[in-house]
């Protein structure tokens, strides 16, 4: 069949549940009741801190065939993924499904697990370097899911993911379980992802480098979540857990397209005191965002609030009052952390408050403007973040879907080119973000504006910017790079691309060798 | 019939360049190119059909080319290959530099 964003998708896929195609961005509407944890019953004098990891994993009744998860807010540093599958392999567990929120380049360490069948299936956001080719390359027991966060929420909090056993990677935790990332030698700050997988999964293991005496303050994860805690020695590497300051770019091409952002935040139509956005961590956003600064000084006007992952610059405008208040799924670097700890208007929350389609209103469904990258764009709107120019997985979906569909603006910010290859083209080769939902995309070359959006496209041209039909900017980049061949794909599914409501918006292929 | 005196090579690997490298063909082997390019699927035919084109263009009945891309762009891939050819070809007097 042929789903709303034009896309084949077969009538079965191995290992794969009942294909929903993808039939716009609000066309499921829920029906039934959340999912729920275990109830338990902890009496007093009960202990929740266990010798070792293989303890609390016997303790938990894992067994064969079984879901478990773990959040990815120490990124690159994370050390809990990597040890806690091999306990787990040691210990001789198989057949085991991971759903991690996502995967990183620390990962790559997980592959043999695949290959022996500790573990047969993997749900995330994205994968890269090794683990990302090699998802790309062998189809598992199930078909690989990869979900938007809003869509990960979704799964967990409808019952269609049911995690048995959580681990959670805990930067500080006292005795009774209270857990926050904000302090402890592995701090990561905003613990988003982690709070939903705490919430509904059957048994939740903390994970400390971090044991603290007393009672925790300030407590993100509660104590009556967490059944069992686990000192180690380290849960994760501060160099790969927050980066330093982020530096402002000097590339003058992603000056360029900050800038052109910046003025279309301001023009579009929703600049107005109190409009709210999501930025996002890549250097012509963050540059956006500077020159974002400025105009709102010169106009003296304030965001109600912003919104995503968060990285430094962004807390440098919250202090200067800029910005009223933050929430924080995610913070990206060691400013980011600090602010979540220090100033109380950087507010802590989860994915589920952040970007779930199925509640009663996620803070995406709030946003004026969201800028996101691309790694791809075609003439459809439509935005892949995932698959590189070999077919290879080598990202994540991320947010990415939830904030153009909630967004009343999106704005998507890319080189007309990179390298040779053209980044705005015919067909994406995986569509992430469907480009019913996507407004705006700003190259260093020209600005295309949804057809749909006619009342932007005047803002826009008022305003003199270099404002062209989205097949103009194809056939400029055409003309530097020529036309591309079509990458040879093989007929083998390897992932799904799941939208928010868990409809299939696209499917991934194997690579031709 | 042009003939290819020595290896020879032109361009560098800094991204959006290509280095190009040339050496004599075994008579009767024709032209033989292997190429790397981060964007071979997308770009790979093109790539070795410009480099082809400009072998002919020279008379060259046979040469191994070795292509290391960068994602360079034609007007890059042209000026390496014609610069490679002229070094390869250049009678022993008259070698221009190698720089």
């Amino acid at each position: 069949m042929i789903n709303a964003a034009g896309r084949f998708i077969p009538d079965t896929l191995p290992g794969y549940r009942d294909i929903r195609p993808y039939a716009g961005p609000f066309a499921t509407v829920p029906d039934g009741r959340r999912a729920g944890q275990k109830i338990k019953a902890f009496r007093p004098g009960t202990s929740k801190v266990l010798a070792s990891l293989e303890e609390a994993i016997e303790a938990s009744g894992l067994k064969d065939g079984m879901t478990i998860s773990f959040h990815h807010a120490l990124r690159n540093g994370d050390r809990v993924m990597n040890m806690v599958m091999q306990t787990i392999a040691a210990m001789g567990f198989r057949n085991l499904r991971l759903a991690p929120s996502s995967f990183l380049d620390a990962n790559d360490d997980l592959i043999p697990y695949f290959e022996s069948g500790v573990i047969v299936a993997a749900q995330c956001s994205g994968a890269r370097g090794r683990l990302g080719a090699y998802l790309t390359t062998h189809r598992l027991q199930e078909m690989t899911i990869l979900r938007p966060h809003g869509g990960r929420a979704r799964a967990i909090t409808s019952g269609e993911l049911h995690i048995d056993v959580a681990f959670l990677a805990a930067p500080a935790c006292d005795r009774m379980g209270n857990i926050n990332g904000i302090e402890g030698p592995a701090a990561c700050g905003s613990l988003g992802y982690a709070m939903v997988d705490a919430r509904y999964a059957d048994t939740v293991i903390a994970v400390t480098d971090h044991l603290v005496e007393g009672a925790l303050c300030p407590v993100s994860i509660p104590q009556h979540l967490v059944d069992y805690i686990v000192p180690v020695s380290s849960i994760g590497d501060p160099r790969g857990i927050s980066s330093g300051a982020l530096r402002i770019t000097t590339n003058p091409r992603d000056l360029l397209l900050a800038k052109l952002t910046a003025r279309v935040i301001e023009t579009a139509g929703y600049y107005r005191e109190g409009f709210s956005m999501q930025l996002g961590a890549g250097a012509a956003s963050v540059a956006a965002g500077r020159y974002l600064r400025d105009i709102m000084l010169r106009d003296r006007i304030t965001a109600s609030f912003a919104i995503g992952g968060i990285p430094g610059p962004f807390c440098d405008l919250l202090d200067e009052g800029i910005i009223q208040t933050l929430f924080d799924t995610q913070s990206f670097d060691a400013r980011a952390i600090q602010s979540l700890r220090d100033n109380p208007r950087h507010q802590e929350y989860d994915v589920d408050h952040y970007a779930n389609p199925w509640n009663k209103g996620a803070m995406v469904n709030h946003l004026d403007y969201v800028v996101l990258g691309a790694t791809e764009v075609d003439v459809d709107f439509n935005v892949n973040v995932i698959t590189d120019s070999h077919g290879t997985i080598m990202g994540a979906v991320g947010g990415h879907p939830d904030a153009s569909a909630g967004a009343r603006c999106t704005i998507i910010t890319t080189p007309l080119i990179r390298g040779r290859l053209p980044i705005v083209t015919d067909r994406v080769q995986t569509i992430c973000t469907p480009g019913e939902t996507v407004d705006v995309i700003v190259t260093d070359r020209g600005i295309a504006v949804h057809p749909s959006r006619e009342d932007l496209r005047e803002n826009l041209m008022k305003a003199r910017l270099p404002v062209m039909d989205i097949k103009e900017l194809r056939d400029l980049a055409y003309s530097i790079t020529g036309e591309p061949d079509p990458l040879p794909i093989t007929d083998e599914p390897v992932a799904v691309v799941e939208y928010r409501d868990g409809t299939v918006l696209d499917v991934i292929w194997k690579p031709q060798d | 019939m042009a003939l290819i005196q020595r290896p020879a090579q032109a361009g560098t690997l800094e991204s959006s360049d290509i280095l190009i490298m040339i050496a004599p063909g075994e008579p009767g082997k024709g032209i033989v190119i292997s190429l790397e390019s981060p964007v071979q699927k997308q770009f790979g035919r093109r790539i070795t059909s410009i480099v082809t084109r400009h072998l002919q263009q020279a008379d060259i009945q046979d040469a191994e080319v070795h292509i290391q891309d960068r994602g360079a762009l034609d007007y890059a891939i042209e000026a390496r290959i014609e610069t490679a050819i002229a070094r390869a070809t250049a009678p022993a007097d008259k070698e221009p530099g190698n720089a």
